[in-house]
């Protein structure tokens, strides 16, 4: 350091320290595991699941998910299936019944998806999709057919052939489709919730599902010309309707005119 | 019967209940006053004359209204065209309907008449002349002297049925033994036909089915088929793919080697009356026909335990080909779907056997 002088010379000495302290402290850090801010949301996350779902769902699935003799155990079957029993409101039930029906959800997306994080963290299963998984966005006219046939040949045998909903014995039914949102129908095919069989994504992969949700949407949107539905049941419900009101009514009229008499007195 | 033997009757008369006469006779309003009747007179012809109005007004929306237009009603929402149609067409129809009940109620001829009864059959003076009639033309005719003339012409007239009765005989194959087991009782699927999911048609590996996961398929040769004999074929060979526990299932001695690692194949043809079945419950495993009901166990080799079907659903025995893909191991064991005469039902699984 000759070419410092005397007065310079004593500013480098602590900068050097200085310089090298800043070394180390970042060669330490490298070297060190780390516990990025992501991972620690995470596991609060768990916690915070973990906690709901002692007061929520411990009481039948038990304490561990390990399932009681009033349902199933939850180990293994995956955030999406949280995701789509809660985010439908059908969990937590109100009580035991043939079917446990759809109901307003009582909880906010981030506390389901708590719950969703801790029961996946006891056991692999299928994740919550990403929007591009269920998104129907891009799809061709003719992708969208083709997610009808799909529909036709897979899950119109329950649900009908636009996804009405259908009957099944014994006081259970397959719901209509009409108010399922997008991610809930794709969530309910991977995990095949209450009597619905699974369709996995190896048998029908997610750009067949992005076709089969899109086809329910187009199916969905489009007008009614004929006006009045009558729960769109078929001839049972047109005919109870023509026997009922309509040959009812002219019954009436019949009544009504005969009854009204002409004569003068 | 005799009259001595009713309960009522009227003495004067020997009648079964006394002649109750014609009853008074009340005058309508629209007789009784002018006013009143030249109104119902004018309402009459003012709903008719209303009539071709709407008539015209049904052409014109006909015309005049997109089809694509859609009116909100905020609960229901309808076409604009049929609305109106509805309006127009319906109400004229009712006004029509309304103007004929008003004229004949208020202002046809309202007398009141008798009108007797009569026998029904003709006087005995003309039952005999149509009699002689037909005898003179039974004696005109020639075939009471020449009597082969009325079997000739019966037997020619019969006889002539006989081509109809074969082209209406051949319209189909002949139902026999050796048509039925070549058609009705004989699948596409063969040893090694892979097992391809339906409108995807990818092959598909037992890794690929979860528990509780269900697959509609059709055999790969499928493929090559085209218009009626595609129908035909895919008909008959349509399958389902079930996946379940093993060890929560009922396998028979017999059929241990059909299955590979819970993964069961059974025609979806309902044995009942032939509907496509493919309601499965994943919790109960049993399979339901939406058309009358029946309803399978496939956990129980496919025997029936509710409603009309009289017979277990085949099962197609399957495996693994050596790519890794399921494959049929051979045609169904029992003709699939509904059952009809001939049919040789000895071999059709019933529970409990082994």
């Amino acid at each position: 350091m000759k070419y410092l002088s005397k007065r310079h010379r004593a500013v480098a000495r602590p900068l050097l320290l200085l310089l090298a302290l800043v070394a180390i402290g970042l060669g330490y850090s490298m070297v060190v595991p780390q516990y990025s801010s992501a991972e620690s949301e995470k596991s609060q996350q768990v916690e915070e699941g973990r906690a709901l779902y002692t007061v929520t769902c411990a009481s039948c699935h038990g304490l561990n998910a390990e399932g009681t003799s009033q349902a199933p155990s939850l180990i293994g079957v995956g955030a999406a299936s949280v995701d789509f029993q809660m985010g439908t409101g059908r969990m937590p039930a109100a009580r035991p019944e043939a079917q446990i029906p759809a109901r307003p959800v009582i909880y906010t997306q981030t506390q389901i998806e708590a719950v969703a994080a801790y029961v996946a963290s006891l056991g692999s299963g299928v994740a919550i999709p990403a929007p591009a998984q269920y998104s129907t966005e891009g799809l061709s006219a003719e992708q969208i057919a083709a997610g009808g046939a799909k529909f036709r040949a897979n899950c119109s045998a329950c649900h009908g052939i636009i996804g009405g909903g259908g009957a099944l014995p014994n006081g259970k039914y397959a719901p209509s489709l009409y108010k399922t949102s997008d991610v809930h129908v794709w969530e309910a095919m991977r995990t095949g919730p209450q009597q619905m069989p699974v369709f996995s994504k190896e048998v029908l992969n997610d750009q067949d599902a992005r076709e089969i949700i899109g086809f329910l949407n187009q199916a969905h949107q489009q007008a009614n010309y004929g006006g009045l539905g009558i729960g769109m049941a078929g001839p049972v419900s047109e005919g109870f309707w023509a026997f009922i009101i309509g040959i009812g009514g002219l019954a009436l009229i019949a009544t009504w005119i005969a009854k009204k008499g002409a004569r003068a007195r | 019967m005799s009259k001595a033997d009713l309960p009522v009757k009227d003495p004067d008369l020997g009648q079964p209940v006394p002649n109750p006469g014609l009853e008074e006779h009340i005058e309508r309003w629209t007789d009784a006053n002018q006013a009143a009747g030249n109104r119902t007179y004018a309402a009459v012809v003012g709903m008719l004359a209303a009539v071709p109005i709407l008539a015209i007004s049904f052409v014109v929306i006909y015309f005049a209204v997109p089809k694509e237009l859609i009116i909100d009603f905020g609960l229901l929402k309808a076409s604009a065209q049929n609305v109106g149609f509805g309006l127009t067409g319906g109400l004229a129809a009712m006004l029509i309907g309304l103007a004929a009940i008003q004229w004949s109620r208020a202002l046809m001829g309202d007398v009141e008449s008798v009108e007797y009864r009569h026998r029904a059959a003709s006087s005995e003076a003309d039952r005999a002349a149509v009699a002689q009639q037909f005898r003179e033309g039974v004696e005109q005719s020639a075939v009471g002297r020449r009597k082969l003339l009325l079997g000739a012409m019966g037997g020619a007239v019969g006889i002539s049925l006989v081509p109809a009765v074969v082209l209406l005989a051949d319209m189909g194959p002949w139902p026999t033994k050796r048509m039925r087991e070549e058609t009705i009782e004989k699948t596409i699927w063969a040893e090694g036909v892979a097992i391809l999911n339906d409108e995807t048609w990818r092959k598909i590996k037992p890794s690929d089915l979860e528990i509780g996961q269900l697959v509609n398929a059709e055999p790969e040769t499928l493929r090559k088929l085209h218009g009626a004999d595609y129908q035909r074929e895919k008909a008959k060979a349509a399958l389902i793919l079930v996946r379940m526990d093993p060890a929560s299932i009922k396998i028979p001695e017999s059929r241990k080697d059909w299955q590979v690692g819970g993964i069961l194949a059974y025609s979806k043809i309902c044995t009942h009356v032939g509907c496509p079945i493919s309601l499965w419950e994943r919790q109960t495993h049993h399979l339901l026909c939406p058309c009358h009901q029946s309803t399978f166990d496939l956990a129980d080799s496919g025997v029936v335990v509710f409603g009309p079907a009289g017979r277990s659903l085949p099962q197609l025995p399957i495996k693994v080909n050596q790519e890794g893909y399921l494959v049929a191991q051979g045609d169904f064991t029992v003709p699939v779907g509904p059952s009809y005469f001939e049919r040789d039902s000895s071999k059709d699984f019933r529970k409990g056997d082994q």
